[in-house]
């Protein structure tokens, strides 16, 4: 009967799928991402300074800046560019906060289908809102620690 | 010299998020977590501003520039109305971010139908 | 009638004809090298729908109303259909197949599940309870996307051992009578588990099961590689291949120069981006109209074509459960 039998351990199959498994091309992948995250930034970098020039300050100038950039990246994810966008750039597109943006306008659009309450009301953050939980949750920590130690 | 530094540092901060991605098979979701929560204790501690004030852009815009303004919130909060503000602080600085993403998502949403890849 | 051989075979000793096959498949799949094989090329994958589901159901209609009228036949006359697809609770297949009105079993063996329908339908069909059977299979894309992993609209990045989702559909007519290509025999296949948690290498989860079932096939039938002209898998793509053939090499088996995996012949993978090959249930069904075909033309007058398929859904792989492989053999013979 053994004779029939794939018998191997799920150490050893491990091991060969491994060997088998081509990696991802991480040096390309790399460049990629750093072209796509510095040409994002750039943007975010020229809209800063442009609402610098009509006198925004600090606080609400960068709020305004990622405001706009959310906005362009769900116009993009709508129009089907943002995913081309980011099979070239990976990390590069997801990183910056137009990611957050793809990431909460995907499923939207995704799931309207389902209905706009439990279809797109319960699954625009399937992806960000975890973003949305952890980062909340850090940030009170942040706060109690800075309570006592400040 | 700003826009140099500006993509310098925001496709660094992406380098790091793609050998993350290649290396140990996190999903873009984990990453984006990971990303804020580091970007919100480095807020903590006062440093992430420094590299804001390097970088601009190349800084604020990457996730963790979400994070380090949830960290720059809670402790403006705090100071504001002491120890009820870590409660109220994060969020609140990230209003505007966040409403933003719903507001257009639901836009894009009504407006536009699902695309292949 | 069938006989069975060895432990996990059966034998049909007048061999059950396939009368016809067709296929149905959306814009990726008609720019890669199959497209002269496959009936209809659809160049929008909503298929004049709203929805990623409902066209698959149009894909399930138009295959099923094809391969009737490739072998003449009026659905009326089609006995049992034997479908099954992706999505939840196989819904394409199920509203795909309800306005025909014919007795329906419903299948799933993940992308396995043309197999499946083949050996089940050349059972009935031997066994006397049907002159023609219907069997069909069908995937796309976006829908599994959407359900397994990420909307489409995401821009994330795909591993280099993913592989891509066929959208489109097969289906073939099976009969008592003809003198078209006939299935002569088939091994049905085991769940084999040898602890794949990456939803990202399903050709690493199945390969072990087509192993399997490929070793028990010849023990079964005292057949080699070499009795065949080619052995296709269905969906392992090229990390799955690689280790289909190392894992059968340990055996003694060395199946290099017969084996051939339709993911790997539906899409050009260097010019279509689709990094280890093609899955789904459509990818070894239409893939299926290319093998036909080739038998018709006396090109292969042996082979056998053996449907993988990776079992799980999202919560068992969210729950850190294993993927398991199946694969089921299905024998075709050119002459009786």
């Amino acid at each position: 009967m053994a004779k029939r039998e794939i018998v191997k351990s799920d150490k050893d199959y491990d091991k060969l799928v491994k060997e088998a498994s081509p990696n991802s091309p991480i040096v390309k992948n790399c460049i990629k991402a750093f072209i796509g995250g510095g040409i994002i930034c750039c943007i975010g970098q020229f809209l800063m300074n442009v609402l610098s020039s009509y006198g925004l300050v600090t606080e609400e100038r960068n709020m305004a800046v990622s405001v706009i950039l959310i906005g362009i990246a769900s116009l993009l994810t709508g129009l089907g560019w943002y995913s081309k966008i980011g099979r070239f750039a990976g990390a590069g597109s997801v990183v910056p906060i137009t990611g957050f943006s793809n990431s909460v306008t995907a499923p939207a659009i995704e799931f309207k289908k389902e209905g706009f309450v439990m279809g797109l009301g319960a699954k625009i953050f399937t992806v960000a809102g975890p973003v949305i939980l952890y980062g909340t949750l850090t940030s009170i920590f942040v706060g109690i620690v800075y309570y006592f130690v400040r | 010299m700003d826009y140099v530094k500006a993509f310098i540092v925001g496709g660094g901060i992406c380098v790091i998020g793609q050998i993350l991605i290649d290396k140990t098979k996190l999903t873009s979701a984990r990453i984006l977590v990971l990303f804020v929560v580091l970007g919100c204790l480095l807020g903590g501690l006062g440093w992430y501003d420094k590299l804001i004030d390097f970088a601009g852009a190349g800084a604020s815009v990457p996730l963790p520039g979400f994070g380090n303004t949830l960290a720059k919130g809670v402790m403006a909060e705090v100071d504001a109305r002491g120890f009820a503000g870590a409660l109220t602080g994060g969020l609140k600085s990230a209003a505007g971010g966040i409403t933003a993403a719903i507001v257009f998502a639901f836009l894009a949403a009504v407006i536009f139908s699902p695309k292949e890849k | 009638m069938a006989l069975k051989v060895g432990l996990t075979s059966l034998k049909f000793e007048n061999g059950v004809n396939i009368k016809s096959v067709s296929s149905v498949a959306g814009t990726k799949e008609g720019e890669g090298p199959l497209k002269e094989y496959i009936d209809i090329l659809v160049n929008d994958n909503l298929y004049g729908q709203k929805t990623w589901e409902k066209a698959e159901t149009e894909f399930v209609k138009k295959a099923v109303e094809t391969a009737a009228q490739k072998a003449a036949l009026s659905l009326n006359n089609i006995d049992y259909i034997l479908a099954g697809d992706l999505q939840n609770q196989s819904a394409a297949s199920c509203f795909g197949v309800k306005d025909f009105k014919r007795p329906f079993f419903g299948l799933f063996g993940a992308c396995s599940t043309f197999g499946e329908g083949l050996s089940l339908g050349a059972v009935l069909i031997d066994s006397g309870c049907g002159k023609n059977v219907m069997c069909e299979a069908s995937s796309h894309f976006s829908a599994a996307e959407a359900q397994f992993r990420f909307p489409p609209e995401l821009g994330n990045q795909r591993p280099q051992t993913s592989t891509w989702t066929v959208t489109g559909a097969g289906a073939a007519v099976l009969s008592d009578e003809g003198s078209e290509p006939k299935i002569t025999g088939i091994t049905t296949g085991k769940i084999v588990d040898l602890g794949i948690t990456d939803a990202n290498n399903m050709g690493a989860a199945m390969a072990p099961a087509a192993a399997d079932v490929l070793l028990n096939h010849f023990k079964d039938f005292s057949a080699a590689p070499e009795s065949y002209d080619r052995i296709f898998t269905g969906d392992l793509g090229s990390v799955g291949s690689k280790l289909l053939i190392e894992l059968l090499r340990e055996k003694g088996y060395d199946i290099q120069k017969q084996h051939r995996d339709c993911g790997m012949l539906i899409y050009d993978s260097d010019k279509q981006d689709t990094h280890a090959g093609g899955s789904g249930c459509a990818c070894s069904a239409i893939t299926f109209s290319m093998i036909y075909k080739r038998l018709l033309t006396g090109e292969y007058n042996k082979i056998l074509f053996m449907p993988t398929g990776a079992l799980m859904n999202p919560s068992s792989v969210a729950q850190g459960e294993s993927i398991l492989g199946i694969c089921h053999i299905v024998m075709i013979e050119r002459q009786v």
